[in-house]
């Protein structure tokens, strides 16, 4: 029997040895080890032996299959990982080919400065208020100690609608009013409002007839200059990076006293000056001030127990210093060959 | 502009570097944009040593002239040139109006610089007769090596201001000026000299004054005879040249001087033109006037007029009229100084657009102190330099509102507007430096504001601007307004606005901006129940009116990105539309060309169609909250694809359409939607959790074959209503067209989902409501099941 064993077992391996393919194995397989093949008469040939025998060879037998066994799993795995591999190799693809274009979802250039301001702003607890854009000249001028034949209206050319009481809103200040008026005298103030303004006069590269002002306005008990400025200088910082520095300048509004020029360092040289900075190594960005007693007085604050500032500055006019566009007018263009790659993340 | 030596006259700079006062200035507010040296760099004054005739000319001369650094050759064609004379020498590198002086020979002789004359310098009109008088004879004790127009008092140095920005008047006129400088400084101003004498002779025995306006409060009028007409003394010349004023004769010069000075315009009227009586009045509609310019110009009656009884003789407060003009043959002249009103000369110089600096200095508004310090500083200067004989007397007339303003405040409030910390004895500083007259009660500062500084109201914020611009703007620390902690709010409507537009980016449209202001022509493309909102004053017809739909404009963009070559263009916009009576809503467009996702080579495209922006809106309104309570009806908008468009409800209630944009509009393929924002922004659910069931669903599929125009959701709506509460979803998962089924016909085909949460289905039941599902829609909508 041992020997039996030993020239079948010699069989097989011999015939493992030279098996090439999944088939063939297969083949070797079912000649070994089907139900009738020479390894189950193995068992049949049990039968005759004593008990003693059975155990001793039994065990014998049942050992030599398991090793069969084991070679045939051993060899199907190594033909299958082949024939896989051989398969994935074919399904190879060119990984250089582009994918597909899924579509982008920019925001206009405003729209970008306005979202990073409002953020900005938000942080610092303010709300973000709108309102109409056809106003009363009340609320677009006279609240705002601008009244019928103040000089300062002639520099802001207005679009009239109806009569002398109507009009496209030349800055968002009458949002503030509004704001104001609903406060009552009691309700401090910390907004913003960003929007659409409208001057009747001629487009060039720093002119247009629509662009966006965004203003800001806080209210309160003791509210300081200072205040405004380390405001203005944390937005500097936030907008155009951590070096850049604020100035203020004195300078005259209708609606705030004292008024200021709000400059930040130049962010195109060193301070020592270049086409973009003026007065040298400073850009305008902002003008502000204390809000006027007048404007407090009209919009229901008691000058007396209340005071604060109020800032506003063009979105255009942020957009094109940060993202150093020569021309306002590429921002009506929509060339979306430009407004594509602002579909990006801010580098902060 | 500002001349630094005529504000010598008045305060004591002897000792300032004028670069840096001029940085002062700026930071105290009134904005120096440049400082500008007159003169001429490297003209010098030189001795001749010695003069010989040039041997290869007839006329030249060859000198050595000593220049102070040094001994030096130069070729001089002039004949008075001598040895021992004192000359002006332009030294090479120096910028003559006609020439740069360089080194160079001339007919073989070195020539190291040029000795001048007057006219070559720009001091004189160049003229064959001012050449003729050769090079300039300087004194003999002139300093050799010095400056020559140092030397000359032709050197100053101008400030050029911006003044535009600013409300202080001081920055319009010298002695102004010399006030601001003071306050910067620290110093006290000097008046200029008006003493005169007076000749018996009273004007009152030849002038009557009558003010027959309100808009004219305060008028002085002297006069002076005897006048002798001539050139202005050069200090004179000098300064108008310097302030840009041209110098005509010493009468003219000297009204302007005066107003250069002061800021109070003079007007000098030829006494034996006139009547005998002045009249100020506003003039009658239509009345003309030839100004001194020889304009005729038609005035109203919001304008200011002088007449002498019978003519007008001048525009108050804008320019004086031909017919009393001081010419050649003047001896007499009447001297008006006078104070209208600011609204008025400003109105009537623009609607005249005859902007004089009269008229600049009215608009500003005028304190009467000048008013009268003018006049006696104009006969002064009349008696001085045209020997003019100053009669006795003053027809006036004075409305005036003198109230003195004064401001009470406290130490306390300046500090808190400012964020500074100012002590009481800081405060005193700072008002003496404003010379500001104070008193201090009860710890309060009571401050009297000088009538010059008539830009300063009776307001603590106003005491807290002069005195934070001395302080420095600059010098101001940065804090933060300390304030409770409080959450930054989007104000509801903007909030909604901004997440509608996210979520048209996260789709993958990208935002444009248009103008509202557009052509009244090209804007009824849609809402055409709609009236435009129209500018009456437009500046161009292609910003005529307001927008009252975003189509048109959408369509712009995408044909300016077309022509320059983008194939797929998908575009939103978010914005104001405006209609009828003044209405504004906001609106959302979105326009689609060409593909809306696309990898070409693979051939996988998803076109741009009706479907695509359906599945647009349909996200939009479901991530709103909106869902089950909109629908999608054929529209009747009538410049889109009749076909192929809809019109959206929400409630029941229109709120915007999309489609294709009707082939006559527009021929390329290009899909179109509008609806308003605001409609979109109404109550909705709460956000809750719905769990989806756990057990296993059931699915079948069914298709049906039906008339071509047959909807769709006709189909689905009676299988909804037969299938019941099991049937928890219905997908179209295809749409067939072909003979085999009659081209008269379409077949459409459905998953049905069947679930219960809370028992496994059995495929009896499921069949049971199956079957009635076909024999309803069989029998409800006349067609038949497709046989599989």
């Amino acid at each position: 029997m041992k020997e039996k064993i030993k020239s079948l077992k010699n069989e097989i391996e011999l015939e493992l040895n030279s098996v090439k393919n999944l088939k063939d194995l297969n083949e070797i397989k079912n000649k070994y080890l089907s139900k009738k093949g020479p390894v189950s008469e193995l068992s049949n040939g049990l039968r005759d032996l004593s008990i003693d025998d059975k155990k001793v060879y039994g065990k014998l037998i049942t050992d030599f299959k398991n090793d069969i066994n084991n070679q045939f799993n051993i060899l199907k795995d190594k033909f299958e990982t082949e024939e896989l591999n051989k398969k994935l190799e074919n399904e190879k693809i060119d990984i250089s080919m582009p994918g597909v274009n899924i579509g982008t979802g920019s925001p206009s250039f405003v729209e970008k400065v306005i979202d990073d301001a409002s953020d900005f702003f938000i942080s610092l607890g303010y709300d973000i208020y709108e309102g109409p854009e056809i106003e009363l000249d009340k609320y677009n001028f006279e609240m705002l100690n601008l009244p019928k034949d103040h000089p300062a209206r002639d520099a802001q050319d207005t679009y009239y609608l109806k009569d002398e009481d109507l009009l496209l809103r030349s800055q968002t200040s009458p949002v503030q009013v509004r704001v104001m008026l609903n406060g009552k005298g009691e309700t401090p103030i910390r907004m913003i409002c960003p929007g659409k303004v409208y001057r009747r006069e001629d487009i060039d590269a720093t002119h247009e007839q629509e662009f966006t002002q965004i203003e800001g306005l806080v209210i309160d008990k003791n509210i300081s200059l200072s205040d405004l400025k380390g405001t203005f200088d944390a937005f500097v910082k936030h907008t155009f990076g951590e070096n850049t520095e604020a100035r203020f300048r004195p300078s005259y509004y209708p609606f705030t006293e004292p008024s200021v020029e709000m400059d930040m360092s130049c962010i195109y040289c060193d301070g020592s000056g270049c086409s973009m900075c003026k007065p040298k190594g400073w850009i305008t960005i902002s003008g502000g001030g204390m809000v006027h007693p007048n404007v407090l007085r009209m919009c229901g604050y008691d000058p007396d127990k209340w005071q604060g500032f109020a800032f506003g500055m063009a979105a255009e006019r942020i957009a094109m210093l940060k993202y150093n566009m020569p021309d306002m007018r590429s921002m009506h263009e929509n060339d979306l060959r430009e407004t594509i790659n602002f579909d990006r993340k801010e580098v902060k | 502009m500002i001349s630094m030596n005529w504000v010598k006259d008045y305060i004591n700079i002897q000792d300032e570097n004028l670069e840096e006062l001029a940085d002062k200035v700026t930071k105290a507010g009134i904005n120096v944009e440049h400082v500008i040296k007159t003169g001429i760099d490297n003209v010098v004054i030189g001795e001749v040593k010695t003069c010989t005739n040039h041997p290869n000319s007839d006329h030249l001369h060859i000198c050595t002239v000593d220049v102070g650094t040094d001994t030096r050759q130069i070729v001089c064609g002039a004949p008075n040139v001598k040895e021992g004379l004192k000359v002006i020498v332009a030294l090479p590198g120096a910028k003559l109006p006609n020439m740069e002086i360089k080194k160079g020979s001339i007919r073989g002789e070195e020539s190291l610089g040029m000795i001048c004359a007057l006219c070559e310098l720009g001091l004189e009109e160049e003229t064959p007769e001012n050449y003729n008088k050769g090079i300039y004879e300087l004194p003999n004790d002139a300093p050799v090596g010095k400056d020559a127009f140092e030397y000359l008092g032709l050197s100053d140095i101008l400030y050029d201001l911006d003044v535009h920005k600013h409300k202080n008047n001081d920055a319009r006129y010298h002695i102004g000026f010399a006030y601001e400088i003071g306050t910067i400084l620290g110093k006290k101003v000097k008046l200029p000299e008006a003493n005169y004498t007076e000749i018996k002779d009273n004007i009152k025995d030849h002038f009557s004054l009558k003010v027959d306006t309100e808009n004219c409060t305060y008028y002085k009028a002297k006069m002076v005879t005897d006048l002798v007409i001539g050139e202005s003394p050069d200090f004179i010349k000098n300064r108008l040249i310097s302030a840009g004023m041209r110098p005509i004769n010493n009468i003219v010069d000297i009204s302007n001087y005066v107003m250069l000075e002061y800021g109070q315009p003079l007007h000098f009227f030829d006494k034996d033109k006139l009547g005998d009586k002045i009249v100020v009045r506003q003039a009658k509609d239509n009345e003309v006037v030839t100004t001194l310019d020889e304009q005729d110009r038609k005035l109203t009656k919001e304008d200011i007029v002088i007449t002498d009884g019978s003519k007008v003789v001048a525009i108050g407060g804008v320019m004086g009229a031909l017919n009393t003009d001081v010419d050649d043959n003047t001896k007499t002249v009447l001297i008006e100084s006078a104070i209208f009103n600011a609204t008025n000369i400003r109105k009537t110089a623009r609607r005249l657009n005859l902007r004089s600096e009269a008229s600049l200095r009215y608009e500003k508004g005028l304190n009467f102190e000048y008013t009268d310090a003018a006049l006696d500083r104009a006969c002064f200067l009349l008696q001085k330099y045209a020997s003019g004989k100053v009669l006795s007397g003053k027809v006036e007339y004075d409305n005036e509102d003198k109230k003195v303003k004064k401001v009470e405040f406290t130490t306390d409030r300046i500090n808190s507007l400012l964020g500074i910390e100012l002590t009481d004895k800081d405060i005193e500083t700072e008002l003496n430096k404003l010379d500001f007259e104070y008193e201090i009660k009860d710890n309060k500062f009571i401050a009297t504001i000088p009538r010059r500084r008539l830009d300063i109201e009776d307001n603590v914020n106003d005491i807290a601007e002069e005195i934070g611009r001395l302080y420095g703007y600059h010098n101001l620390k940065n804090t933060m307004p300390v304030l409770p902690t409080k959450e930054g709010k989007l104000e509801h409507s903007f909030g909604f606005k901004k997440n509608v537009s996210k979520r048209m980016r996260s789709l993958g449209l990208n935002e444009t901006r248009t103008y509202s202001l557009v052509d009244k022509n090209t804007s009824d493309m849609f809402y055409k129940d709609r009236n435009l909102v129209i500018i009456p004053n437009p500046m161009s017809t292609d910003r005529s009116a307001l927008r009252k739909t975003m189509i048109p404009s959408m369509l712009d963009v995408i044909k300016y990105n077309k022509s320059r070559g983008l194939k797929d263009i998908n575009i939103y916009e978010t914005s104001k539309v405006f209609y009828g009576d003044f209405k504004e809503e906001n609106h959302l467009a979105v326009a689609l060309y060409g593909n809306y996702i696309s990898n070409l080579w693979q051939g996988k495209i998803v076109k741009n169609d009706f479907y695509v922006l359906k599945g647009i809106i349909i996200n939009l309104l479901n991530y709103l909250g909106l869902k089950n309570r909109y629908s999608f009806v054929e529209s009747t908008e009538v410049n889109l694809h009749p076909g192929v468009s809809a019109d959206i409800y929400l409630d029941r209630k229109k709120v915007g359409f999309f489609g294709r944009i009707h082939p006559k509009v527009n021929k390329d393929e290009i899909y179109v939607l509008e609806v308003c924002i605001d409609d979109l922004d109404i109550n909705t659910k709460p956000l809750k959790f719905k769990a989806a069931s756990k057990l296993p669903n059931i699915k079948k599929d069914i298709a049906f074959v039906m008339p071509i125009s047959m909807k769709n959701e006709d189909v689905i709506k009676v299988i909804k209503h037969s299938g019941g509460r099991l049937l928890t979803d219905i997908q179209v998962f295809d749409l067939y067209v072909g003979e085999n089924i009659g081209l008269e016909n379409k077949s459409i085909a459905y998953t049905l989902t069947f679930e219960d949460n809370n028992r496994t289905l059995t495929d009896e039941e499921v069949m049971t409501i199956f079957n009635n599902i076909i024999k309803e829609v069989e029998t409800k909508l006349n067609i038949k099941l497709r046989s599989m």
